[in-house]
C-alpha cells in the first residue's frame, strides 16, 4: 500500500515484514528512527515472535546479532558512523562466520571533527569486511533492498549491509509502496540455518585456523562474492515479478546510450545527477549516468560494459581516502583500465555539504570540455583554506 | 514542480510542517518530498525545512534553492540574511504575524495556536493559511494530514487552528480583491 512516510519508518515496516526474530541496536543518529519504529512494533505486539534487545553499545549490538544468528534466529540491527567503527571487530566476525545478518547503515560522516550529517565514510571503512553492501537511491529502494537482503543473506550465508543516505533519505518523507505480508512471505521463505549453536548438540564455530588453511578460507570468501554477483540480479528479477517494480540489482544506467560522458555514483545523489543529465541532454550534450547499487560485490565486468564506451567517466563520491583520493574512483579506474581515457574523481557532499544541480553541471561541462582535473573537491570554500598557507597547493593528481 | 521553503526556529514544528504538507499532497494523489535542512537543529536556532510537490516522482535531492512559496514561522527571522534567496518572481510569502504586512500575507498563527492548541506552535495554523493563499492543496487535505501526524486531541486542536487560519486567509483574500 502506498504511504507518505519517513524513510526510516519505511525501512522499519519493511524489516518487520521480513519477520525478524531478534532486533538489537544502540541508538545513533541518523538511523535511530528505524530501530525506534521496530521497538514500538515489538512492544505493541504488532511484530510477533521477535525479541528486541537493548544493548550497551554498538559492539554489543552486532555481537548479540552474531549470537542470535548463530543460534538460528533471523537477526537485524542498524547503525551509522562512529557506531559502525565501534562494532568493526564484530563486523569482520559476522562475515567470517558466514552469518546472514542484515544491517542498515544510515550513512554518516566520521569524526573528528564531530559531524552528524551524510557521507559514505562509515560504510566505506568496512568495504573489505566480506559483507555484501548495497546502496539505496530512494526510500522505496531502501525498503525493498532489505527484503532482498534477507533473501540473499540466508541463501549465501553472508551478512548484508543496506546503506541509505543519512537525513537525505532516513529523514525524508516520500511515497513508498509498503508491501503486504503475503508478498513478502511469497518472496522470503523462513530462515533455515545451515547449522545452529545448540547446547543439546554442541559444536564450535569460528575456531582458530592456522597458516595451513587461512588463505583458503579467504579465497573461498572471495569466491563467494562472485556467487553473490550472479545471484543479485536474479533475486532482483524475482523481486520484480512478485512486487511489480524494479529495485536493487547490481547497477542501473540512465540515458547511457551513445553517452560520451558518464557519471557514476552511489546512493541518493543519483536522483540529482539524473536531473542534471536531463538538463544537459536537452542542450544536446551526450551525457548519462550509472547508479551503482551493489558496491560489494563490485561488478567489474558490468562496469566495463556500462561505462567502457565513454570518453570521460566522472565518479561522484561522498568519501575520501586522504593521501590517495577517491575510493570508488580507484575501483572504477581499475575496472576501466585500457577502455576509458579519462576518469575523474569528484569528491562531493562530505559531512552533509549540499550537492547542487548547478555545481554538478559545471563540473560535467568541464568534463565535456576536457578541463576536469583528475581530482576535484566540489564547492570547496577558499576561506578556511587560505588560513593554511603551507597546505595551498593543487590537489594531488591520481 | 512546486517548491516550498519553511523558515522558523527549532521547536516551532518547522520539520513537521513540511512533512504534513507532503502528506496532504499525497492525499491528493500527488508526489511529494519533505525533508529537514541539514543544519544544527536546536531549540530557538533558525531552522529550515523543504517540501516539493509534483505530478511525477521527485528525484531531486538538493535543498529548495528556488522556492515558489516561503512560509516564515517567526517574524524575528525577517532580517535573517538569505531568507528570500531564490524566491521565484511572483512567489508567495506567508508570515506568522499579528500585524498586517505590506507585501506578504500575515496570519496571527501564534495567537491561533495559543487559542486552539494552548501552545505557541504556529505550524498547523500557517499550513491552513498556506492552503488558502496558494490554492496548491485543499484545506481538507491539510486537516487530514494534521490528524494523521498527530492522532487524538492534539491533532484535533491543530486541525481547528489550521481551519481558523484558512478562514482568516480566505477573508483577507476576498477583501484584497
Amino acid at each position: 500500500m502506498f504511504q507518505q512516510i519517513e524513510g526510516s519508518r519505511a525501512v522499519a515496516e519493511s524489516v518487520a515484514l521480513c519477520r525478524p526474530e531478534v532486533v538489537c541496536a544502540y541508538p545513533i543518529t541518523p538511523q535511530t528512527h528505524i530501530v525506534e519504529g521496530l521497538g514500538e512494533m515489538v512492544k505493541s505486539g504488532r511484530l510477533k515472535g521477535c525479541e528486541f534487545i537493548n544493548v550497551e553499545s554498538e559492539f554489543a549490538a552486532l555481537s548479540v546479532a552474531i549470537g542470535a544468528s548463530a543460534a538460528g534466529a533471523r537477526s537485524y540491527t542498524a547503525t551509522a558512523s562512529q557506531g559502525l567503527l565501534y562494532m568493526t571487530e564484530a563486523v569482520y566476525n559476522a562475515s567470517g562466520l558466514g552469518l546472514p545478518i542484515v544491517m542498515t547503515i544510515g550513512n554518516r560522516a566520521i569524526g573528528a571533527p564531530i559531524n552528524i550529517w551524510n557521507d559514505h565514510s562509515d560504510s566505506m571503512s568496512v568495504r573489505d569486511s566480506g559483507w555484501l553492501q548495497f546502496h539505496a537511491e530512494t526510500n522505496q529502494e531502501a525498503a525493498d533492498l532489505h527484503i532482498q537482503a534477507f533473501r540473499l543473506a540466508e541463501e549465501l550465508s553472508l551478512p548484508v549491509m543496506v546503506c541509505m543516505d543519512g537525513f537525505i533519505l532516513t529523514h525524508a518523507y516520500e511515497r513508498v509502496d509498503v508491501p503486504t505480508q503475503e508478498q513478502v512471505d511469497a518472496f522470503l521463505p523462513p530462515f533455515v540455518p545451515r547449522q545452529v549453536l545448540d547446547p543439546a548438540a554442541p559444536l564450535s564455530i569460528g575456531s582458530m585456523v592456522g597458516p595451513d588453511a587461512f588463505m583458503e578460507v579467504r579465497y573461498l570468501a572471495h569466491q563467494k562474492q562472485f556467487l553473490a554477483l550472479a545471484r543479485i540480479p536474479e533475486v532482483a528479477k524475482h523481486f520484480a515479478r512478485v512486487f511489480g517494480r524494479e529495485s536493487g540489482g547490481l547497477a542501473r544506467g540512465y540515458r547511457t546510450e551513445d553517452a560520451e560522458i558518464l557519471v557514476v555514483a552511489l546512493g541518493s545523489v543519483n536522483g540529482t545527477i539524473q536531473e542534471v543529465v536531463d538538463e544537459m541532454r536537452a542542450d544536446g550534450i551526450a551525457i548519462g549516468s550509472v547508479s551503482l547499487c551493489s558496491y560489494r560485490p563490485f561488478p567489474v565486468d558490468l562496469m566495463r560494459q556500462m561505462l567502457g564506451h565513454a570518453r570521460h567517466v566522472v565518479v561522484v563520491e561522498k568519501c575520501l581516502a586522504p593521501g590517495q583520493g577517491g575510493i570508488l574512483s580507484m575501483e572504477i579506474q581499475s575496472a576501466l583500465a585500457g577502455l576509458v581515457p579519462n576518469v575523474s574523481t569528484l569528491i562531493a557532499g562530505l559531512g552533509g555539504r549540499i550537492i547542487t544541480r548547478r555545481s554538478l553541471r559545471a563540473a560535467f561541462e568541464h568534463a565535456r570540455d576536457g578541463l576536469l582535473p583528475p581530482l576535484t573537491f566540489l564547492d570547496l570554500n577558499e576561506g578556511p583554506i587560505a588560513r593554511e598557507p603551507e597546505l595551498q597547493m593543487e590537489p594531488v593528481c591520481l | 514542480m512546486f517548491q516550498i521553503r519553511i523558515h522558523g526556529r527549532g521547536g516551532q514544528g518547522v520539520v513537521s510542517a513540511a512533512e504534513i504538507l507532503s502528506v496532504a499532497a499525497f492525499f491528493e494523489g500527488k508526489y511529494a518530498q519533505a525533508f529537514p535542512s541539514f543544519g544544527s537543529e536546536r531549540n530557538g536556532a533558525p531552522v529550515m525545512s523543504f517540501c516539493r510537490v509534483d505530478d511525477k516522482p521527485i528525484r531531486l535531492r538538493e535543498p529548495v534553492m528556488e522556492p515558489d512559496a516561503l512560509i516564515i514561522q517567526d517574524p524575528t527571522l525577517l532580517h535573517l540574511p538569505g531568507l528570500f534567496d531564490g524566491l521565484a518572481a511572483g512567489g508567495s510569502v506567508l508570515i506568522n504575524s499579528a500585524r498586517p504586512c505590506e507585501n506578504y500575507l500575515a496570519i496571527p498563527a501564534t495567537e491561533l495556536a495559543l487559542k486552539y492548541v494552548r501552545r505557541p506552535v504556529p505550524n498547523a495554523a500557517l499550513l491552513g493559511g498556506f492552503a488558502a493563499q496558494t490554492g496548491l492543496l485543499r484545506i481538507e487535505s491539510i486537516v487530514a494530514a494534521i490528524r494523521e501526524k498527530f492522532p487524538g486531541e492534539i491533532g484535533e486542536a491543530n486541525a481547528r487552528a489550521a481551519q481558523a487560519a484558512w478562514d482568516l486567509a480566505q477573508e483577507a483574500h476576498v477583501s484584497a480583491n
